[in-house]
């Protein structure tokens, strides 16, 4: 029940529609199907499934609007939700910033959606766990790891005409091996739409390899380094900063993107030449929807080309505010990268340190996007082009902006986190600080 | 992240506003509906549906929990109303034990049938896992206390009061804010009403009804001119109490260099200090880092005891089964089987409670049926206890659980979350000021700011609200760019002096964060100021 079709959610949205009053309506409904699996200690801890859909209306008056939603789909139901929206909205205040809803749009057909994923049952979750577990019980180590698979559909149909559909799929997985004397620790995390894509059984031996090769770590000076980022340890940094091109706060004044003396820096070559950064729904490994909650179609946007900064988003209401076009925030962010490999990045290396992971990363200073943090599950030496020992892990203290600007080399984008990211050399990386979590 | 990327777009991001984590499945509603209340009568039918269930299909162990979850959120920015949303989440959540392995299944759907349902979903899940799991969950033994019920002690029902009086009160926050020179202010107040039916096959059938308050703010003040912005957050604490915590005493409130708050808050008084002491902040001098003695507010140390002291006495984290996610701890077992671990200094005593009035950890019962309690985790400075459930309390020799098990809502497997977790005051009489007068060299930090803490919680770094320089037993000045790094051990060694009960307090988390699939807690943390000697302070300014 839970995950309805393009042409079942359009007519359940249609009728309720027709039961609208208000001045303009706008109707959404979602639903999601989904399971997971929690192991530790080798062994499973928790495990679960829910099913859920529910349905919302926002009516509007004037700039007035009330919000009301239901799970029950019956036709009194339906009306009910409608009439409770909008007898809300009647008793709300103004809304000054209220924005007129957009009419029809054309969105493309997303490619979110993979029936292998959709169609994942507990045992397919137990038997993937199984082979990760065994990778760990084979090696005499302990895996402590999180598999979890989702089927779902968002949809919206506004009283001007819009109606949007999508569908997605999603499983991840991610696992932590540690050694059995606690001096070891390694982990992967991964998702992907597609799940012929996801090899728990390589992932698991990733993570083993690090947790026997992190043992026996040496603690080398805190400072400055030059840092080679895994994939994941440079996305767990950078997604604190895509955050920030947001225009309305840039204006304000109060944003790493607001310009001394008012204004914002769009245009300003914020970072070095090599650094490009785009967002593209349709791109094949990192689909995602193309359109936002707003009804706006998501498109390829620059939002860095060569260093410089492209566009910062605009919600319609700051759009009109300043008399330029909206811009959707990306959702499936992609720095551009090169060909070479993490191997490759190693191998032209004279001094230098290699980071799986970054952990706990907190803003200290917004104005310069400051931000604080740990290396975690397997930090390692690199001398004369090659991994020479594990490492203690470190804090940081360093600004995505300030790193943007030390990017000697960029190896080939990977799925990882938020977006396709690849590996980065970066020089001048600032260790402030030891620590003995391992 | 949907909720919070509207906020973010609103601009609040800028504002270290903390926002709760509402349930994805959250239905808004009419503010009304939120007063109807369930019979207990038909919950009980409900949960005996799914205990005979699951019985049935050969569980040896069910627990079912009925829960209703309200929120109300009111949020403000400058002079208009950001958003109201009620917002009201029901379902029916079970979990039983099943070939020795535990299964979880939750349905939004509240009939017999679809109860009925879920419990064999759950039975499945267990069956399927069974086949890959090592050893058999061990549950510590608990009696059924029958038909019982339980409620948060409160004056004003916080859902009971019109939302135009929330409303007006934010923005005549907000109105003081501008006039007295901020650039831009939002203000919140947040509202939540756990109503929990748990029944379980030990025979309880425990009907609780939780409140928690929290009203917020934060101030932006940005000088164009040198482009430089600063922003002071709220001296508030979230509480486990009703609308009364919105109506200050006089002897709620502590006087200083700012008005700090205890038991009670005055919203409008704190939001003339923060703007003043926003503006402040633009032109006070930058930190120069090296060692200095710390004198710690308890509206900055509740955090740090929270990251320092409240993760890693974890017993879970202790154990591996967070080693995926939020990490586990140094606290390891061989340092608690020595009994002679010195965790701090002799001054050191850390309780764990699930009783004290007023507080966001206050329950009667956790969410598997154990009745709450109170007790040590650091004694004179030595490491003496863990936070444990029923599955993991014969691990450190216990025959019952300590009642740590929360759930944030029906579709949320429990598992084991932190109570409340304090500093004891001092003995001996102190107060703040006579504190400072032996200080020759320190930083007095107010309120909380950045937190970072790696995974088995030995290396942090904390800043704060407000930084104000201490030399020669006085206060001189106003500083900025402060954050102290330490070790959990050093640090809390490094503990000197303790004021007395006068000045204890409580601060806390609304949306403490934990598991895979993530779920949020609340949790107080109380103490008097603190004196910490020789902590490094670094100076976090730069240039971009």
């Amino acid at each position: 029940m839970a995950i309805l079709s393009k042409e079942e959610a359009q007519a359940i949205l249609k009728k309720v529609l027709s039961f609208s009053k208000a001045d303009s309506c706008e109707v959404s409904l979602n639903g999601s199907n989904g399971g997971n699996i929690r192991y530790a200690r080798n062994a499973v801890s928790t495990a679960g499934q829910v099913n859920v859909m529910s349905l919302s209306v926002n009516s509007t008056f004037g700039k007035k609007t009330g919000s009301a939603s239901i799970n029950e789909f019956d036709d009194a139901s339906l009306k009910k939700v409608i009439s409770r929206a909008e007898e809300l909205a009647m008793l709300a205040p103004e809304n000054p910033e209220f924005m007129p809803l957009l009419g029809a749009q054309t969105f493309q057909e997303s490619k979110t959606y993979n029936e292998n994923t959709a169609a994942m049952t507990p045992d397919t979750r137990a038997e993937m766990v199984g082979k990760s577990l065994g990778v760990a019980k084979a090696a005499n180590l302990d895996a402590a790891g999180f598999l979890e698979n989702s089927t779902r559909f968002n949809s919206v149909m506004n009283s001007k005409g819009l109606f949007a559909y999508n569908k997605s799929t999603n499983v991840s997985f991610s696992v932590t091996i540690r050694n059995k004397e606690g001096t070891g620790s390694g982990y992967v995390e991964q998702d992907f739409n597609d799940l012929s894509k996801m090899d728990v059984l390589a992932l698991s031996k990733i993570a083993a390899s690090k947790a026997t090769g992190s043992a026996g770590a040496k603690a080398i000076e805190p400072g400055k380094y030059t840092v080679i980022l895994e994939p994941l340890a440079a996305s767990d940094i950078l997604s604190n900063m895509f955050r920030g091109f947001d225009a309305r706060s840039a204006d304000e004044g109060r944003s790493f993107m607001s310009k001394k003396g008012g204004g914002t820096r769009l245009g300003e070559q914020l970072f070095s030449e090599n650094v490009n950064i785009y967002s593209d729904p349709m791109n094949p490994e990192l689909p995602s929807a193309t359109w936002n909650g707003d009804g706006l179609a998501l498109k390829r946007t620059d939002w860095v080309k060569n260093g410089v900064v492209k566009n910062l988003a605009y919600s319609r209401f700051w759009a009109e505010k300043k008399g330029v076009e909206p811009v959707p925030f990306g959702r499936s962010m992609v720095i551009e990268g090169g060909t070479q490999s993490l191997q490759d990045l190693i191998k032209s290396t004279e001094k230098g340190i290699l980071v799986t992971r970054f952990w706990y990363i907190r803003s200290v200073d917004p104005q310069t996007l400051l931000l604080t943090g740990l290396t975690r599950d397997g930090t390692f030496y690199i001398e004369n082009g090659e991994i020479k020992f594990p490492i203690k892990n470190f804090r940081f203290n360093e600004s995505p902006v300030i790193m943007l600007n030390n990017v000697e080399a960029l190896g080939k984008p990977v799925r990882t986190g938020s977006g396709m990211i690849p590996p980065m050399k970066i020089k001048d990386f600032t260790f402030s600080s030891l620590s003995d979590a391992i | 992240m949907k909720r919070k990327d509207f906020l973010y777009l609103s601009g609040i991001g800028a504002s270290a506003l903390l926002l709760p984590d509402f349930s994805a499945y959250a239905n808004p509603i009419d503010p009304l509906q939120a007063l109807d209340k369930i019979d207990v009568k038909i919950k009980k039918e409900l949960a005996d549906v799914a205990l005979n269930a699951a019985k049935a299909k050969g569980a040896t162990y069910t627990d079912v929990r009925i829960g209703r979850y309200l929120n109300q959120f009111v949020s403000t920015r400058d002079k208009r109303v950001q958003g109201v949303a009620n917002t009201e989440s029901f379902g029916v959540g079970i979990r039983v034990i099943a070939n020795g392995c535990w299964g979880f299944a939750a349905t939004n759907t509240v009939t017999k049938e679809s109860i009925a349902k879920t419990a064999e979903e759950a039975v499945a899940v267990a069956k399927a896992n069974a086949k890959i799991q090592g050893e058999a969950v061990q549950l510590a033994p608990q009696k059924g206390f029958g038909e019982v019920s339980w409620k948060t002690p409160l004056e004003i029902n916080s859902f009971e009061v019109p939302i135009k009086e929330k409303v007006d009160l934010l923005l005549n926050v907000n109105d003081i804010a501008i006039q007295n020179g901020a650039s831009f202010i939002n203000a919140a107040l947040f509202a939540v009403n756990e109503q929990k039916y748990f029944a379980s096959t030990d025979g309880s059938y425990i009907d609780q009804d939780i409140h928690r308050i929290y009203p917020t703010f934060g101030v932006t003040v940005i000088d164009r001119a040198s482009g430089k912005f600063k922003t002071q957050s709220a001296l508030s604490s979230p509480m486990g109490m009703g609308y009364e915590y919105m109506n200050a005493r006089p002897e709620d409130k502590v006087s200083g260099v700012i008005t700090r708050y205890k038991g009670r808050y005055d919203i409008l008084g704190d939001v003339k200090e923060a703007t003043r002491v926003a503006k402040e902040k633009i032109t006070a001098k930058s930190v120069e880092a090296g060692k200095y003695d710390l004198v710690l507010d308890p509206s900055h140390l509740w955090l740090t005891i929270h990251e320092s002291v409240g993760h890693p006495t974890e017993l879970d984290r202790v154990l591996g089964y967070e080693a995926n996610y939020a990490g586990t701890s140094f606290l390891t077992l061989d340092k608690w089987q020595s009994k002679k671990f010195k965790f701090g200094s002799d001054k050191v005593n850390i309780i764990a409670d699930k009783t004290q009035v007023g507080s966001l950890g206050a329950v009667g019962y956790d969410d598997e049926g154990v009745k709450c309690k109170q007790w040590n985790l650091i004694k004179d400075g030595v490491l003496v206890n863990y936070q444990a459930i029923r599955d993991q309390a014969h691990i450190i020799g216990l025959t019952e659980s300590q009642g740590c098990c929360y759930s944030q809502g029906w579709n949320d497997v429990q598992f084991q979350r932190m109570p409340n977790v304090s500093l004891a005051s001092g003995q001996a009489k102190l107060s703040v000021d006579d504190m400072i007068k032996n200080v020759e060299k320190g930083v007095y930090i107010i309120g909380d700011g950045s937190y970072s803490i790696d995974q088995q919680r030995y290396n942090f770094q904390f800043g704060g609200q407000l930084y104000y320089e201490i030399k020669e037993g006085k206060i001189v000045g106003m500083l900025n760019d402060v954050a102290y790094q330490s070790n959990t051990q050093e640090f809390w060694n490094s503990c000197s002096a303790i004021c007395d009960e006068s000045d204890y307090r409580l601060g806390g988390s609304f949306n403490d964060g934990k598991g895979q699939p993530g779920q949020s807690s609340a949790v107080s943390h109380g103490s008097s100021t603190t004196r910490f000697n020789g902590v490094n302070v670094i100076n976090t300014a730069r240039k971009i």
